[in-house]
């Protein structure tokens, strides 16, 4: 009798346990930070694209404005993807577009926008991606709506057809 | 005299090198317990992405700021979350981490005493 119960437990238990790992196998164990966070956005001092000056965060980002910062750099591949949407976004004008370029050759970037055409009111350059690191970046593309000086929110990867329909009915 | 002189500069070469050992040992530490979200599995100090290489660099100027290792691990977390330290904290997200196999080294000794030591 006991012995019974004993291996008719230890068969549940090692069911269960089974059952619980092999469920920890389906879902993505890739880890991606908080998406909807509102922040504070980072003070930091950079310098200017195209004419290599210094400028302060506070002077490019203005109270009671759309923002979209939009990291990018001539060598990522998903950046020429999502190109086309930030032209169209610009079509808008209810948005600034501020492009951050990460890490990259500057002759390499002024390139990729002539060929392809500057959607940006204002570019900074972040040559060793510490900037990045300030606003919680991993990657590029990466972008974030902002609205007074806050995160309203994070978008990981390229923008597409979607996120601009998101974007148009945030800033709305 | 020329003998005192050599061994004075041999001497303050080595107590320079031996701070600047320190204050690598100390990245290193720091950078072996971030993980690289680009090359998830990988920590900062393995790894060579771009993300990785960022995250030196500014572990170097937080340490050149004078912040603690604390420090540093707090400013990390408020950026990218518990997730990025390989050694989270004790919260109330991770106590059940932390306390399992204590819980679980408990439960096998209070079996192991039941059967075999309580029987003689």
């Amino acid at each position: 009798m006991k012995n019974k119960i004993l291996s008719f437990s230890v068969i549940i238990i090692f069911g269960i346990i089974f059952f619980i790992f092999y469920k920890g196998l389906e879902d993505s164990k890739i880890y991606i930070p908080d998406v909807n966070t509102k922040k504070e956005i980072p003070v930091f001092n950079t310098k200017e694209f195209f004419s290599g000056e210094n400028v302060k965060s506070s002077s490019i980002f203005e109270l009671d404005k759309f923002y979209l910062l939009n990291i990018w750099s001539s060598w990522c591949v998903p950046c020429r993807q999502e190109h086309p949407f930030l032209m169209n976004l610009n079509l808008e004008n209810k948005l600034n577009i501020i492009g951050m370029n990460y890490k990259d050759n500057l002759k390499n970037a002024e390139n990729f926008l002539k060929e392809l055409g500057n959607p940006y009111k204002e570019i900074f350059i972040d040559l060793d991606g510490t900037i990045a690191i300030e606003w919680g970046a991993y990657g590029v593309p990466e972008s974030f709506l902002i609205y007074n000086n806050e995160i309203i929110k994070k978008y990981i990867g390229p923008i597409n057809q979607e996120l601009v329909d998101e974007i148009n009915l945030l800033i709305k | 005299m020329k003998f005192l002189k050599f061994f004075l500069i041999v001497i303050i070469l080595f107590t320079l090198s031996s701070v600047n050992a320190e204050e690598n040992d100390k990245r290193n530490k720091i950078t072996k317990n971030l993980r690289c979200l680009i090359c998830q599995g990988q920590s900062v100090y393995d790894s060579d992405s771009e993300f990785a290489n960022s995250l030196k660099i500014v572990v170097d100027k937080k340490l050149q700021e004078g912040l603690s290792e604390d420090q540093i691990y707090e400013y990390f977390k408020s950026k990218y979350g518990e997730w990025i330290l390989y050694d989270p904290g004790l919260n109330k997200n991770t106590y059940i981490l932390w306390l399992l196999p204590i819980l679980i080294f408990l439960i096998g000794g209070a079996i192991i005493y039941k059967s075999f030591i309580v029987k003689k």
